[in-house]
């Protein structure tokens, strides 16, 4: 039975106190904390981490047939923001990259597609929720990113969860709206849609179960995920399942990232359920849509290296609400007195394309001397045109200098820079993101991330960082 | 195949050096026009006894009409050239190599930089399309060089704040000297506990960590050597001109260390072979050097010869480059003091050389050495930053040699 071949989640590193932004605004207090993208980051750059993490196991990239990116918040219109996660990935040109973007909903669409493709299908879910200062979205939403490859089993890269069954229904329904460019979603009287998602919910759920012949009390993991906080609680509380079997939504810890939402829980469960559990997932939002996998033995050994409630673990503390509102662009601070920084340019960057997007440099052939960026003439034996590609995304690396440059021109100051040189050799100069100014020593450990480096003349600079290799953390696996 | 040097072929007969600074009245065009002026008047003749000029500036200006437009020089040939911040010295070089060819009689160099119309701070610089959006563009000026400074006292098993105290002494001590030039941007001395406290820019580099940004102009006349004393009584020889461009692999290659210059040490090799110094700080009267940032002239002390590997740091400290030191380095004030107008400072510092060897800079600032019997003098001068970067050193003297 085809499943689940793969999955990985996505939790930025920042992360916002909800008594902070009361604090401020003078609202009424309000607990935990959310999940914030970085300076640096948007529904690409997150989906990408997301995927990398999903596909790290040897021969996973070269599986994927098609790949949706699913986000309520993509980075552009009308051009594909897949294909920049194609890029990233280094896939096979031959693979379908597309985009499901604009609604909520399209995180299950996304789901429900891979599940039930013929072609090994990779999902990836990402969002980032924004809304007005002061308001629910703002503290309630959170950001965040997963990705799911759906495919059948084989040596090597097994299937880690069956697909029972899945059903869909759909509702047009005025539960929750935004207008294109409008900064914040709005949503109708909360009473009003909360009984026809339980009364959906319901349907849905029947419907998968009866075709997996399976009744409520055979599911070990209830997820229910959307945005409507009240419906789902109360299909969590009633839908006949074990009580114990519902679980946590995190968004004490991280908030609700909408449409990644149902990926990341999905994810944080596959990360601690065991061999023959029965999942049920459970996504309301513009009609609901459930989800019935069974764990199979494969899956202990195939987690995702870096586990949902690792990455909760490891956020730093809480930034300061002003430095929130300063990076979603909703505080224009003075920029600094230096020219505007530069665009990327379509040519070079096309050119440049596995570099800029992949992270791979060359390896020349005749003294194994690595070359980043990519080079044609070896630095070291000066042999031309001998390079082979070296892929250097996976590879850790280790700071040899470092500064904290305080005059360039970025989103949050001050730009901290470091010479990193690569387990295995080779060596790079980049920024250092994720990361305050102690953590810019000679001797730290550090490993790459995909990062939106700057939005500039209306365009947005896709580019790697350094970031630090926090203790706890898996070091990454060979891609 | 390989370097011969042009020792005491050519020499430099007249000079002029405008001042340097916050120029906002004065254009390219008139800093230009006043440099130009007084190194014609110096040599005793006027703009149509040069044959041929070479013109350097990094951004204020493209072409050789950028000279010959101002001066509506007749028809004369004007190269323009750029070599980042050793353009100005780059400009000297080739009209030096024009006359000892035998091509010109009388060839001039030029720089000129007017930094202060773009209203940003620090270096903008020129952009290529793209060159930046894989993130090697992104760093400033300063936070290239500050990248010495960790590596420096980890590798000496310096304290942060050891560190700190030397490079603060470099900046003070330029700053004295600067006080005594009236052609420096800065003409007071700082405080060491001022510049030890000011802001931070990158790094451990504060404000007064880094030269200043100014406009500037600074010309020579070059004529073969035996012509000179039919312009001046005292001409300055030329004894050596070495340039390197490194293979630009330091920040690829995981063996550098970030506390040298590989291309300083390479230029300046080869300059001492060609004028025949063996002992650098013994033989020269003063050193003028690129101190951009101060870490950078702690880190050139020793690739230029003048400390050993791991010894800068007490050099500098035992006050051994002050101006009545051992060996005066940047009697001027440096770049520290005069800001640096890219396409100009090469030729500011040849500027020096010139007025300390001719026995004509004010008393309060004349280095001991050359009454001492000490004629040479160095000039250095690079562009990049640590792992890859350009490199000149000229040496220039008032003798020639037997």
């Amino acid at each position: 039975m085809p499943g689940l071949i793969a999955y990985g989640a996505y939790v930025p590193y920042h992360r916002l106190a909800r008594a902070d932004i009361a604090a401020t605004l003078g609202t009424a207090p309000s607990r935990g904390t959310r999940a914030v993208a970085g300076y640096d980051e948007d529904t690409t750059s997150m989906a990408v981490e997301a995927a990398r993490s999903a596909l790290a196991r040897d021969g996973l990239r070269t599986r994927i047939g098609q790949l949706f990116l699913a986000t309520a918040a993509p980075a552009y219109l009308d051009k594909t923001n897949a294909t920049a996660v194609h890029a990233a990935l280094g896939l096979d040109p031959h693979v379908l990259a597309a985009d499901m973007a604009g609604s909520v909903r399209s995180g299950l669409g996304a789901l429900v597609t891979a599940a039930r493709s013929p072609v090994p299908t990779l999902a990836v879910l990402s969002d980032l929720r924004t809304g007005l200062p002061g308001g629910g979205e703002e503290s309630a939403g959170g950001d965040g990113a997963a990705a799911f490859a759906f495919g059948g089993h084989r040596n090597g890269a097994p299937v880690l969860a069956e697909l029972l069954a899945h059903d869909t229904v759909s509702d047009e329904i005025l539960d929750r709206w935004r207008l294109p460019g409008a900064p914040a979603s709005r949503v109708w009287e909360e009473r009003f849609a909360e009984e026809i998602y339980v009364s959906l919910a319901d349907k849905a759920l029947s419907a998968a179960l009866d075709q997996a012949g399976l009744d409520r009390d055979a599911i070990d993991h209830l997820i229910v995920s959307g945005l409507h906080a009240r419906a789902c609680a109360t299909v969590r509380r009633t839908s006949g399942v074990r009580p114990e079997a519902a679980t946590a939504d995190l968004t004490a810890q991280i908030g609700n990232a909408g449409t990644a939402q149902p990926g990341l829980l999905l994810a944080d469960v596959l990360d601690r359920a065991e061999p023959g559990r029965i999942i049920a997932l459970v996504v309301l939002g513009d009609g609901a849509g459930v989800l019935l996998l069974r764990t199979t033995d494969a899956l202990p050994a195939h987690r995702a290296a870096r586990p949902v409630a690792a990455q909760i673990a490891a956020g730093g503390a809480p930034m300061p609400y002003a430095t929130y509102l300063s990076w979603r662009g909703l505080l224009d601070r003075e920029p600094p007195r230096r020219p505007d920084p530069e665009p990327p340019y379509a040519p070079p960057a096309h050119r440049r394309n596995s570099w800029k997007y992949g992270f791979v440099a060359s390896r020349c052939e005749k003294c194994g001397t690595r070359h980043l960026p990519p080079d044609r003439v070896c630095v070291s034996c000066r042999s031309v045109d001998a390079m082979t590609d070296e892929p250097m995304e996976h590879v850790p690396g280790t700071v040899a200098t470092f500064t904290v440059d305080r005059l360039a021109h970025t989103p949050s100051p001050p730009m901290l820079v470091v010479v990193v040189d690569y387990d295995g050799g080779g060596r790079f100069r980049c920024q250092l993101t994720d990361a305050t100014e102690a953590d810019a020593v000679i001797g730290a450990r550090v490993e790459m991330t995909f990062r939106r480096t700057v939005t500039a003349a209306g365009v947005h600079n896709y580019f790697w960082k350094a970031r630090p290799l926090r203790t706890g953390e898996t070091e990454g696996t060979g891609a | 195949m390989s370097s011969h040097g042009i020792r005491d072929r050519v020499a430099i007969v007249g000079m002029g050096c405008t001042p340097f600074g916050e120029h906002w009245g004065r254009s390219a065009d008139d800093l230009l026009v006043d440099a130009v002026g007084e190194a014609v008047t110096s040599a005793g003749i006027t703009l149509d006894d040069i044959d041929a000029f070479w013109l350097g500036t990094q951004a204020s200006g493209v072409s050789g009409l950028t000279l010959s437009r101002p001066l509506h020089l007749p028809y004369k040939p004007v190269t323009r050239l750029e070599n980042m911040c050793a353009t100005g010295s780059e400009a000297l070089r080739n009209a030096c190599y024009a006359v000892a060819s035998g091509a010109y009689d009388v060839a001039m160099a030029v720089g000129v930089e007017k930094l202060k119309d773009s209203g940003m701070s620090g270096l903008s610089g020129t952009s290529m399309p793209g060159a930046g959006d894989d993130s090697r563009g992104e760093i400033t000026a300063p936070a290239n060089f500050s990248l010495l400074a960790p590596a420096y006292a980890a590798k000496y098993g310096l304290a942060e704040e050891e560190l700190k105290d030397v490079i603060t002494r470099i900046a003070w001590k330029n700053h004295v000297n600067g006080a005594r030039n009236p052609r420096a941007q800065f003409r007071k001395e700082v405080p060491l506990e001022r510049i030890r406290s000011a802001p931070i820019v990158a790094g451990m580099l504060g404000v007064f960590d880094c030269s200043g940004v100014s406009d500037g102009s600074a010309a020579a006349i070059v004529v073969r050597a035996e012509d000179a004393y039919r312009y001046t009584d005292k001409p300055i020889f030329v004894k050596a001109l070495s340039f390197v461009a490194g293979p630009a692999d330091g920040l690829l290659d995981p063996d550098y260390d970030f506390t040298t210059f590989p291309e300083v040490v390479v230029s300046a090799q080869e300059a001492y072979r060609q004028a025949g110094i063996t002992d650098p700080r013994a033989e020269l009267a003063l050193a003028e050097v690129h101190d951009c940032f101060t870490p950078t002239e702690l880190v050139l002390m020793e690739d230029l010869g003048f400390s050993a590997r791991g010894q800068a740091w007490k050099d500098v400290t035992s006050g051994a480059f002050d101006l009545d030191g051992a060996l005066p380095v940047n009697p001027d004030g440096g770049l520290k003091a005069f800001g640096h107008p890219i396409g100009a400072s090469g030729l500011r510092m040849t500027f020096e050389a010139w007025i300390q060897l001719r026995g004509e800079a004010p008393p309060e600032r004349t280095v001991a050495s050359v009454a001492e019997g000490r004629t040479l003098a160095l000039t250095h001068n690079l562009g990049g930053g640590p792992g890859e970067c350009v490199s000149f050193v000229s040496v220039v003297g008032s003798e020639l040699t037997d």
